[in-house]
């Protein structure tokens, strides 16, 4: 079997006494979806911050696209293709949606050190930006600052930066969180195509949305991993019913 | 594009209203004017600087006073060495010529943000501040204890620098010479904001978090911001050392750096012409409330806490409206 896209290892972080992540091993295979589900402050925030760079890990590997990224710096990452949506919205408020994309298409670019040339009149900038959020269907509301978006709204745009940024595997972190029942049937649809373009990590809360997208599911649980494998798996794994989705009903 | 129609027309009227000034104020026989206009201009060129680090970048830096200082006395000390003929460094002479007084006062701040830059933009928010205000404060020390340059009684240019073509020592045409400069600033600011570059800051001042997120590092596009914001404010240092023919410590100190700001945030932070609205306002205000009392900063201070508290985006703000950014 091919090597991973995003290969975790013996990860560790601690706060104090507590271990937020306890030798935590994950893979990220081509083409899947891989859930990472458990309940409130289980570390799963926690874990995504560390593969994206912005929180260091105590001790053990990160591996991306075969390349130990242990040591790089969150903009790093990005550029080497890990796409990541915030579980709180982290946009710029005062920019449209539009422009927000646009940043990203610039940064995909590598070129923000370019000081004459207006980006609202740069076609290479604006016509990438609107395709990707024409694909997350945001694209009439594409001039409106990112502040006055509604809440399910700015969860699309996150994902259309994503997107625009050529990711090569997406961290998503409750892409679904206060969407509505409409918006996480469409945005389950969407993830469902995407895999096909890069892997998706998916923490998630919507137990549907998981149950309809995932190909693998591993469970934190006080910061470890106590099971991974398929739904089917993992709907009946006792230790799982009992940790987690015996409390969800 | 994002044009909003009446920030235009008041951009305008600034512009014009500044440009007649010393112009009515000459066929009044009334020079004065004509140095508080320049005043103003010099001191909108500086706050232009400021406002690209403070009103797009969202970095309050308090020690811009070391920028405007540095290049006063790039000017008093070219000056200097140029009147008594005397060698400056490494047997260069010094020169009465504005245009290298300006390109080395350029070149030195740069440099100088550069340096207080890699230091400063570790930090942020009041730290930030503070370490801007003690970079400042070292180099206005510094100034005050080097007798070579008059210490603490400061440095007097005996003939204002020159300009090929244009008579210096005429206010009107000194005037003139200020007003295209500060033209020219705002032209770079604005190209600048625009641009790829002008995205990447605005979008650290929103959300660095963000910036970092699309693959961004926050701290190079402040750096060069820094160094921009301080080339800027440097060559309106050269300019007001020429306009009082005199360069003191007092250019360096934290008073400076807070005018700035005030200009800032009395015109509006982040606009265009808000440092030229700022600027014209508190020139006129140190001005007329100057003449009739002595403590018009008194006066000044209610009348910057009506517009913290009633009208956040100063003059520009005020009639203008909020800013669109596209």
């Amino acid at each position: 079997m091919a090597e991973p896209i995003l290969e975790i290892r013996n990860l560790n972080k601690s706060f104090g006494a507590l271990k937020a992540t306890d030798n935590v091993s994950l893979d990220l295979r081509a083409g899947e979806i891989h859930a990472l589900i458990g309940p409130n402050g289980a570390g799963k925030s926690t874990l995504i911050h560390q593969i994206a760079g912005s929180l260091r890990p105590g001790s053990g590997t990160i591996r991306f696209l075969g390349r130990d990224i242990g040591a790089l710096g969150v903009p790093e990452r990005t550029r080497l293709g890990l796409g990541r949506t915030f579980q709180i919205s982290s946009l710029a408020p005062d920019y449209s949606a539009l422009r927000n994309v646009m940043l990203a298409v610039q940064a995909r670019q590598g070129t923000s050190f370019r000081f004459l040339k207006p980006v609202m009149a740069d076609r290479s900038l604006r016509e990438p930006a609107l395709e990707a959020l024409e694909r997350v269907g945001l694209a009439e509301r594409a001039d409106v600052p990112a502040a006055e978006l509604s809440h399910g709204e700015r969860r699309q745009l996150e994902i259309a930066i994503a997107l625009a940024l050529g990711s090569k595997a997406f961290l998503l972190d409750e892409p679904m969180a206060g969407m509505g029942p409409e918006g996480s049937k469409a945005l389950t649809t969407f993830l469902d195509g995407l895999r096909a373009e890069a892997p998706i990590l998916l923490v998630e809360h919507d137990m549907d949305a998981v149950f309809a997208l995932a190909d693998r599911i591993s469970v934190l649980v006080y910061g470890r991993i106590i099971a991974t494998g398929t739904v089917d798996e993992i709907r009946h794994n006792p230790d799982v019913r009992q940790a987690y989705l015996g409390e969800e009903g | 594009m994002m044009g909003n129609p009446r920030e235009s027309i008041l951009n305008l009227v600034l512009v014009l209203a500044l440009a007649a000034i010393p112009l009515v104020a000459t066929g009044m026989g009334e020079p004065f004017y004509v140095t508080l206009a320049t005043r103003m201009a010099i001191l909108a060129l500086a706050a232009v600087g400021l406002n690209f680090l403070l009103g797009l970048g969202g970095l309050v830096s308090f020690g811009h006073a070391a920028f405007f200082g540095i290049g006063g006395y790039v000017a008093g000390i070219a000056a200097t060495h140029a009147f008594n003929n005397e060698p400056l460094l490494f047997g260069l002479p010094g020169t009465n010529q504005m245009i290298v007084i300006w390109l080395v006062a350029i070149l030195l701040c740069g440099l100088a943000a550069l340096a207080i830059g890699v230091i400063s933009l570790r930090t942020s928010g009041v730290y930030f501040i503070m370490i801007t205000l003690a970079f400042a404060q070292m180099i206005y020390y510094f100034a005050i204890s080097w007798p070579a340059y008059g210490g603490e009684d400061g440095l007097s240019i005996y003939v204002r620098n020159g300009f090929p073509g244009v008579n210096t020592l005429n206010g009107l045409h000194f005037f003139y010479l200020c007003f295209g400069l500060l033209l020219a600033a705002l032209a770079v600011f604005s190209v600048l904001r625009n641009s790829r570059f002008g995205a990447a800051l605005e979008a650290s001042r929103q959300n660095q978090q963000r910036l970092a997120a699309v693959g961004i590092a926050p701290f190079r596009v402040k750096l060069v911001a820094f160094a921009i914001s301080g080339m800027i404010t440097g060559l309106a240092g050269a300019l007001f050392a020429d306009l009082n023919r005199f360069v003191s410590p007092s250019m360096l100190s934290w008073h400076m750096s807070g005018e700035l700001i005030v200009l800032i945030i009395l015109g509006g932070t982040g606009r265009l012409f808000g440092p030229v609205a700022g600027a014209m306002v508190y020139v006129l205000f140190e001005f007329y409330l100057g003449g009739i009392t002595e403590r018009w900063q008194f006066f000044l201070g209610l009348i910057l806490l009506g517009v913290v508290l009633f009208a956040r985006g100063g003059v520009v703000g005020l009639i203008a409206g909020k800013a669109r950014h596209g």
